[in-house]
């Protein structure tokens, strides 16, 4: 088949992805205790709904929302609420998040689950609906509620896009799903093309992964609606707007989504989820994460439930190796560095990748930037990154928003090829979270000026309320004195008058 | 001659109308340059710089009255847009002493007498409570300009640093390897 269309920059990476595609997906049992993060996804996080002492069932919400961008959260396994408290969360602050700290109690007793009608003849919305109950979102590792996703809002969807290319290096997670679970994914598919009215649905893989094609192509013959197409292997392709491109020649604008080109990208693996959620009315509750990398042993698929402890998965994958010094949740190009292995499986966690010291720069060799220009060159969304770091290091917010840092999927393509070793997408992320902030604050400070003036008018309102009363009440003692005088007046009066009664008398 | 001095008169004449009755037509209530600097300040309504809250320092600041180095939980930030604004010269900070670190008021419950007093000073109306009743400071509200901690005749405010959390939290800026200079 010709492929016209490629996106501009990129990167040839090698791939690591063997060392773990070797071995079959080892299902995690139950660890000895579960702790499940309240906030999983990207949005507001959920709200406990359980005590400590209670017991819950396996798929029970433990965690409940009330906002638009959330889904809820459900227990992994039965067993007992141990404890509601912060612990060690798979951000990159590394700073604690409220978890749910379960003890199982190895029955993995299962809540009551009710068999669904046809799936065709239900209604969109009630689909996202339980597809939003089921906790789920993106797999791919941003997290996105899935169920946002699949709202069209107005469009009419020509094709939902199911994205398998799993560009950056050592993740081979959706590429096992594919190869021993390729009827999860396709009724997966079956379920999103429902909700979304979609016409076609295109699984896009790169062709790195021939058996995950080869098993998807089976299944995809008799379907007219299924297309499976094998993608060059460039990173990052496995990008929603970077894929587009790759697979229809358009551009999805500029802060645009690729719904404005009446297209939806999900993953692969959310598919699946959807089907598990719908079909076996299994919420979100486990993942299939690659742990790998040269400072594991035997680096494998594994999938674990969510809350299981990275520690776990580290004695599945046959241990640390002696040198292994840095654990990072994700790929090399784009995952966020974890300070400790007692961080849970979260429903973000695609892999766990486990680096010795031989496999990353150190941050002393940093040299000035030599305006090369070669980030220009591999930036897929055709910025400039030396500019962008100039004003990311000044501080010039403006500037970086004209430059269009938004756009920025920090991919790490720049910071890869930098000769001066510069981490320009730390500087990016620094860039944007600046701009995070300042906007929060001048909502903040929006509210107080607002405040402040809805006060000083209430005072002066107050006061001349004030005045008033002293002036009605200074009349009223006036008029008050002169009703006195009025009566002393009227009994001297009569005083006088009795006085010449009297005389009158004696007279 | 008289023809031009008529047709220039007569010009005249009509611009000053038109000009006369733009000033009214489009006349600009406030102070928009006050109004400017305004929004440039934080809003805590703290008071450190001397003023009784951040919009007299803005008027102040439009008629020369004050430096520009005076907002304390402003910062460095606040004086560079300020300098930049006003055209004036960028100045260290007035007080180098005073730092500021976010923070929420909290009201310790059980000492609280219920005076008043702090729901007096607060100059958002961030805390609320009646004569005799307890007092409790509205989080979101509170711009942490720690004026209701002298008034409080029991000290039962507390002044609490805003922790950082994974939703509130914020890449920091890469530190460059020493002896590089760019």
């Amino acid at each position: 088949m010709a492929r016209p269309h490629t996106f501009p920059g990129g990167l040839k990476l090698e791939g690591h992805k063997d060392i773990s595609t070797g071995q079959p997906i080892l299902k995690a049992g139950i660890p000895e205790r579960l702790f499940v993060p309240l906030n999983q996804h990207i949005g507001s996080p959920a709200e406990c709904v359980v005590e400590k002492g209670e017991h819950v069932l396996k798929g029970q919400m433990i965690g409940s929302v009330t906002d638009y961008v959330a889904v809820p959260v459900h227990a992994p396994s039965s067993g007992t609420v141990i404890d509601i408290q912060k612990f060690p969360a798979a951000h990159a602050s590394g700073l604690p998040n409220d978890v749910v700290i379960i003890e199982p109690d190895g029955k993995d007793e299962w809540r009551e689950r009710k068999p669904l009608p046809d799936i065709t003849e239900l209604d969109p919305s009630e689909l996202r609906n339980m597809i939003r109950c089921a906790g789920i979102v993106g797999l791919g590792g941003a997290a996105f509620p899935t169920f946002i996703k699949l709202n069209p809002v107005g469009h009419k969807i020509s094709t939902l896009i199911l994205n398998g290319a799993e560009c950056e290096p050592y993740i081979s997670c959706d590429d096992m799903l594919m190869r021993e679970r390729p009827h999860e994914i396709i009724d997966g598919a079956k379920i999103m093309r429902h909700a979304l009215n979609a016409g076609k649905v295109i699984i896009a893989i790169e062709e790195n992964k021939p058996e995950a094609i080869d098993s998807l192509q089976a299944l995809a013959d008799d379907l007219d609606w299924l297309d499976i197409q094998s993608i060059p292997v460039i990173y990052p392709t496995g990008g929603e707007k970077q894929l587009v491109k790759v697979l229809t020649g358009k551009d999805v604008p500029s802060q645009g989504l690729p719904l404005d080109l009446d297209l939806v990208v999900n993953n692969v693996a959310t598919a699946a989820a959807v089907h598990l959620a719908l079909d076996h009315q299994q919420p979100l509750i486990s993942r299939i994460i690659t742990v790998t990398g040269s400072g594991v042993r035997s680096p494998r698929n594994i999938e674990a439930l969510i809350g299981t402890p990275m520690s776990d998965l580290i004695d599945l994958a046959g241990g640390y190796t002696e040198n292994a010094d840095r654990l990072i949740m994700g790929g090399p190009m784009m995952g966020i560095t974890l300070k400790t292995d007692a961080t849970p499986v979260v429903k973000a966690s695609n892999c766990l990748l486990v680096q010795t010291p031989a496999d990353h720069i150190t941050e002393a060799t940093t040299r000035p930037c030599i305006r090369c220009g070669e980030c220009v060159k591999v930036c897929p969304v055709k910025l400039l990154p030396q500019q962008l770091y100039w004003f990311s290091q000044s501080k010039n917010l403006e500037e970086l928003q004209t430059h269009n840092l938004f756009d920025c999927i920090e991919c790490g393509c720049c910071s890869v090829v930098c000769p001066s070793h510069i981490p320009l997408v730390q500087y990016f992320r620094y860039g944007k979270s600046e701009i995070w902030k300042k906007e929060q604050e001048t909502i903040k400070s929006d509210r107080a000026r607002e405040r402040t003036e809805a006060r000083i008018k209430r005072l002066e309102r107050v006061k001349a309320e004030k005045k008033a009363l002293h002036a009605a009440r200074a009349k009223k003692t006036a008029a008050g004195n002169d009703r006195k005088k009025e009566i002393e007046a009227a009994v001297a009066r009569a005083k006088a008058k009795k006085t010449e009664g009297t005389e009158n008398l004696d007279t | 001659m008289i023809l031009t001095i008529l047709s220039l008169s007569v010009l005249a004449g009509l611009f000053g109308l038109l000009l006369g009755y733009s000033s009214v037509r489009f006349r600009v209530e406030g102070d928009p340059l006050a109004d400017k600097i305004d929004s440039l300040l934080p809003q805590t309504q703290c008071g450190q710089c001397g003023f009784p809250g951040c919009r007299p320092y803005a008027e102040a600041l439009v008629t020369g009255e004050a430096e520009i180095n005076l907002c304390v939980p402003g910062g460095e930030d606040t004086i560079a847009v300020l300098a930049e604004t006003l055209g004036r010269e960028v100045l260290p900070i007035s007080d180098e002493h005073a730092s500021h670190v976010p923070a929420l008021a909290v009201i310790i419950e059980e000492y609280c007498i219920g005076c008043t007093k702090c729901i007096q000073a607060c100059p958002v109306d961030a805390i609320v409570g009646a004569a005799k009743q307890m007092h409790t400071v509205i989080e979101n509200e509170c711009t942490g300009c720690e004026l209701c901690v002298p008034p409080c005749p029991v000290d039962c405010i507390d002044m609490r640093p805003i922790k950082a959390d994974t939703s509130t939290w914020a890449w920091p800026q890469p530190q460059l390897a020493r002896g590089v200079r760019n």
